[in-house]
């Protein structure tokens, strides 16, 4: 027997059971064939010879002794850096079920050393607060069965777009009319809109599938749907197609992409469907964009115009912003400018208490298009820990409050607003959607549950995956890594893309059917909300329902 | 459910006639209330003259609600000419506040813009409807208009005729708008009781408008004097019809355009397609969700009827040169013109917009589809 000797550990020295995922590997069942270790993102595993003692005694010959059996199994670095992150791509390849990792059910420790070398936590993902969102919990409860021949979801007609753009109060649209005056351009879209994610934060697999994905939906299906593209510019091939009025192309702070997006305006076929100008997102509030250096590809780097392999961190402000009047209102102008007044302008903020004063400076703002307000529960590619976590604003109460200011001044249909930050988080999507359109959002921009449902992303609110910052996305999403990203077949995606929309639109019906509407979309049809919590039911100004 | 009655004839008929085509289409029918609007007034005891005098429709619930009226009306400088006094059998009123049902003709106040004595006599109806709120509900005021009589009554309507007797021909008109019901999805309140009344313009509805909270806040949110009550989900119809003609000042044909738009793809053919794009647009939120049958009339004695775009509330029109009639039910209107043609009744879809014009002649049938005369978009 050995003894214990003098064990030495190191403040940060982990065992297996510390992570928050422990590799169970079955011995009996393994046949080394290695693709595991292989397939690890993270380098987690590994294929190791292992001495067993084997007591022995010799009865006949009165002698103990022993033996030693040599082995070969696979086994978890307890290292931070190199956790298993519970991605289970190992399962995935593992011939014979022989390994895979659990969810620690216990407290791990990795929480307190995720800052080695004085580096704060970065991670993609998500806010991993896990459980019911009060988005979930409230419930369509108006029923107009009895009081009136209910919908038929199946047979009759909807009407489910939304408007995107500034809309006119009717007196001012009849006015300008008549004088041919310039009447700010809108859309006519669908209200669940792919939300922006840049072309860098994913793979170009991802986004030629999500792309093909829209274009079907719009040209086959007759689902308006419209994509968002984040910071950082969008492929020339793309600009200078006849898909690009499928494309809400974003500005942020970096302005990367933009070079090669206005040198292309003279060559596009048709207008984009908006410019999105981003001054914060819900993931990171106050942040800039971020991507890493480990996806600043060949590829990306010429997009974005910058050398290959530098991080990108966007500055947290636009270089412009001295006051919110002034730089929204010119950054505003000048892109509206840029096309010809005929592309809708709007802001994506992040939820914040402050949204209602960047509402009341757009109310005043004839090309201000929209506001698009992401909550707390919004995903990134990638971000400090911290910021996704405990920083920002959930988006019910705030799109709420937004949208009854606007009620109050009678201006609830001139400036749409749209609402991110969670919508399908735990899988409900249409019902989160509906819920905000309720309360008021005249669409949703949705990127985790794209991710999620269109492509098979991994991730999830306890801390499952959370990788998309490093490039290193096990399914091929988030990496510019080819050997990684030709996992996924961009035809696969856009199956899915249509087959999600789809049943978007039929859950939809099956929303609106029982609660009588089938004529316009139900923005702000508070009366038909319900949630089973007294306080949230009077912030939100619902229905309190047990 | 409600049931909806209207005739419009050249000679002016009793009321009563109208209830008795609401009898008529009693099967699935609460018959718990009535709502009466009459135009083309002619009183027998009393010579009307509709250039010079207003009508003043309501209820004073107490005799202290009756004589704040006198004086508040008096001290708005509106001089009475006459008193309709009904002959009222209070036994049959199931409700026991009724201490007056008023309908009295004031003269017109003198030099005063057509405008301007809209809102006078708008903003006087609402002082009241405020004072009878601020006591308690005492006095409740429906119309106070040139040329309109409104009774609203708790009750199975033929039995509200026959309390107030309006079978006796003493008020008789050219015009009846009748319903049925009292808007038993909000509770009972006589100002949640079709028809709804804003200067001059009228209409009634059956059948639940579902956008009703959005329409509301909106309507509300445009601070235009006159949009309030809202007891019940159709006021937004009468609202919404007010603005478009009133406020826009647009053709009466652009309310179905502005209620139930068509979609994207009918308008990309219709020789208005761009502007009636922009305008449905603009007034997004003023599309209804029906189902819905909208029945209007209009103080040149004009009537109509709309449907809500899924026309699962469907109405009836039929009659002959000189008398109409318009009902939520066939046998409605085959009560109130019995010889008429049936053959020639119509039922309109969702693009039409029936109109019985004042010189009642021939039905007027506007598709959706058809262009309009529209000055502003030339």
């Amino acid at each position: 027997m050995d003894s214990v000797r003098s064990v030495y550990t190191t403040p940060s020295s982990l065992t297996y059971c510390d992570l928050p995922w422990i590799i169970q590997h079955r011995e009996d069942r393994c046949t080394l064939c290695g693709r595991c270790t292989a397939v690890c993102p993270v380098n987690a595993i590994y294929l190791t010879y292992r001495r067993q003692r084997v007591p022995k005694l010799d009865v006949l010959k009165k002698k103990r002794g022993n033996e030693y059996r040599h082995f070969v199994g696979i086994r978890q670095h307890t290292s931070i850096e190199k956790k298993c992150i519970g991605c289970g791509m190992c399962s995935s390849v593992c011939p014979n079920e022989a390994i895979g990792p659990v969810p620690n059910t216990n407290e791990h420790r990795t929480v307190f050393h995720q800052n080695q070398k004085g580096e704060a936590w970065k991670r993609g993902g998500r806010r991993n607060k896990s459980g019911a969102t009060i988005l979930d919990r409230i419930a369509f409860d108006r029923i107009s069965m009895l009081t009136d021949p209910a919908l038929d979801a199946g047979r009759h007609e909807f009407s489910l777009n939304t408007i995107l753009g500034r809309v006119l109060p009717p007196e001012e649209y009849l006015r300008r009319k008549a004088a041919g005056e310039w009447i700010p351009p809108t859309r006519e879209i669908f209200p669940f809109i792919i939300g922006s994610m840049s072309f860098g934060a994913l793979s170009p697999n991802m986004w030629l599938g999500l792309l093909q994905g829209v274009a079907y939906c719009n040209e086959v299906l007759g689902i308006p749907v419209v994509m968002a593209t984040g910071e950082g510019g969008c492929p020339p091939w793309v600009l200078k197609s006849p898909f690009l009025k499928y494309i809400i192309l974003q500005i942020a702070s970096g302005y990367f992409g933009w070079d090669e997006i206005i040198r292309a305006i003279p060559e596009m076929q048709c207008d984009p469907a908006a410019i999105e100008i981003k001054y914060g997102q819900g993931a990171k509030p106050g942040d800039g964009g971020l991507l890493m250096w480990f996806k600043v590809s060949k590829l990306i780097a010429r997009m974005r115009g910058v050398p290959e392999g530098v991080d990108l961190p966007s500055p947290p402000v636009h270089q412009t912003l001295y006051s919110i009047e002034e730089s929204v209102m010119k950054m505003i102008q000048t892109l509206s400018m840029a096309f010809g007044f005929r592309v809708p302008v709007y802001p994506k903020i992040s939820g914040s208490t402050s949204s209602k004063a960047v509402l009341n400076n757009l109310v005043r703002n004839p090309y201000a298009g929209g506001m698009l307000i992401d909550g707390i529960d919004g995903g990134t590619g990638a971000a400090y820990n911290v910021s996704m976590n405990a920083t920002g604003h959930p988006i019910a109460s705030n799109l709420r409050e937004c949208y009854l200011d606007l009620v109050a001044q009678g201006r609830q249909n001139e400036i749409p607003l749209f609402a991110a930050g969670g919508i399908g988080k735990n899988g409900n999507v249409t019902q989160n959607g509906m819920a905000l359109i309720m309360l008021g959002a005249s669409g949703v921009h949705m990127g985790k549950y794209i991710m999620q449902s269109c492509a098979g992303c991994l991730g999830n609110e306890k801390g499952r995956c959370n990788v998309c910052n490093i490039g290193i996305c096990p399914k091929g999403i988030t990496s510019q890594n080819p050997k990684l990203y030709r996992r996924l077949d961009p035809d696969d995606v856009a199956q899915r893309v249509s087959e999600v929309f789809m049943a978007i639109r039929t859950e939809m019906k099956k929303i609106m059917a029982p609660l009588g509407r089938s004529q316009s979309l139900p923005i702000g049809m508070s009366d038909a909300l319900g949630i089973d919590d007294a306080d949230v039911a009077d912030r939100l100004n619902i229905k309190y329902i047990c | 459910m409600c049931r909806l009655a209207l005739k419009s004839s050249d000679t002016p008929f009793s009321p009563y006639e109208v209830l008795q085509a609401m009898e008529a289409m009693q099967e699935g029918y609460d018959g718990s209330g009535l709502g009466l609007l009459m135009r083309g007034v002619h009183f027998t005891d009393f010579n009307y003259e509709k250039d010079n005098q207003v009508i003043l429709s309501g209820i004073a619930h107490t005799e202290e609600a009756l004589s704040r009226l006198n004086g508040l009306m008096e001290a708005r400088g509106f001089v009475q000419k006459y008193d309709h006094e009904f002959k009222v059998y209070p036994e049959m009123i199931e409700a026991s506040d009724r201490f007056k049902y008023i309908v009295r003709v004031y003269k017109k106040p003198e030099g005063m813009s057509e405008a301007d004595l809209e809102e006078s006599l708008m903003q006087t109806r609402l002082f009241l409807r405020k004072d009878g709120e601020d006591h308690g509900g005492d006095l409740t005021v429906f119309s106070f208009w040139s040329d309109v009589v409104m009774i609203k009554e708790v009750g199975w309507p033929l039995a509200v005729g026959d309390a107030l007797s309006l079978s006796d021909n003493r008020i008789t008109a050219r015009v009846v708008m009748a319903q049925g019901r009292q808007n038993t999805n909000y509770g009972i309140n006589l100002y949640a009781c079709h028809p709804f009344f804003i200067q001059g313009i009228s209409t009634m509805t059956n059948g639940e408008n579902t956008a009703f909270v959005p329409i509301k806040e909106w309507l509300e949110g445009k601070k235009i004097p006159g949009y309030t009550g809202y007891q019940s989900d159709s006021e937004v119809f009468t609202h919404i019809l007010h603005y478009v003609t009133k406020k826009l000042k647009l053709p009466l044909q652009v309310y179905k355009h502005v209620i139930t738009p068509l979609k994207s793809e009918e308008l990309n053919n219709h020789p208005q397609g761009d502007f009636l794009q922009g305008l449905r647009v603009a007034c997004r939120r003023l599309i209804i969700d029906g189902p819905n049958a909208v029945i209007g009339t209009l103080p040149d004695e004009t009537s109509m009827l709309v449907m809500d775009a899924k026309k699962m509330r469907p109405a009836s029109v039929g009659g002959k040169p000189g008398t109409w009639a318009i009902a939520s039910e066939m046998c409605g209107v085959m009560a109130m013109v019995p010889d008429r043609d049936p053959a020639f009744d119509f039922q309109p879809m969702r693009e039409h917009t029936v109109i019985i014009p004042p010189d009642r002649k021939e039905l007027l049938i506007w598709t959706q589809f058809d262009p309009f005369t529209l000055p502003q978009a030339a």
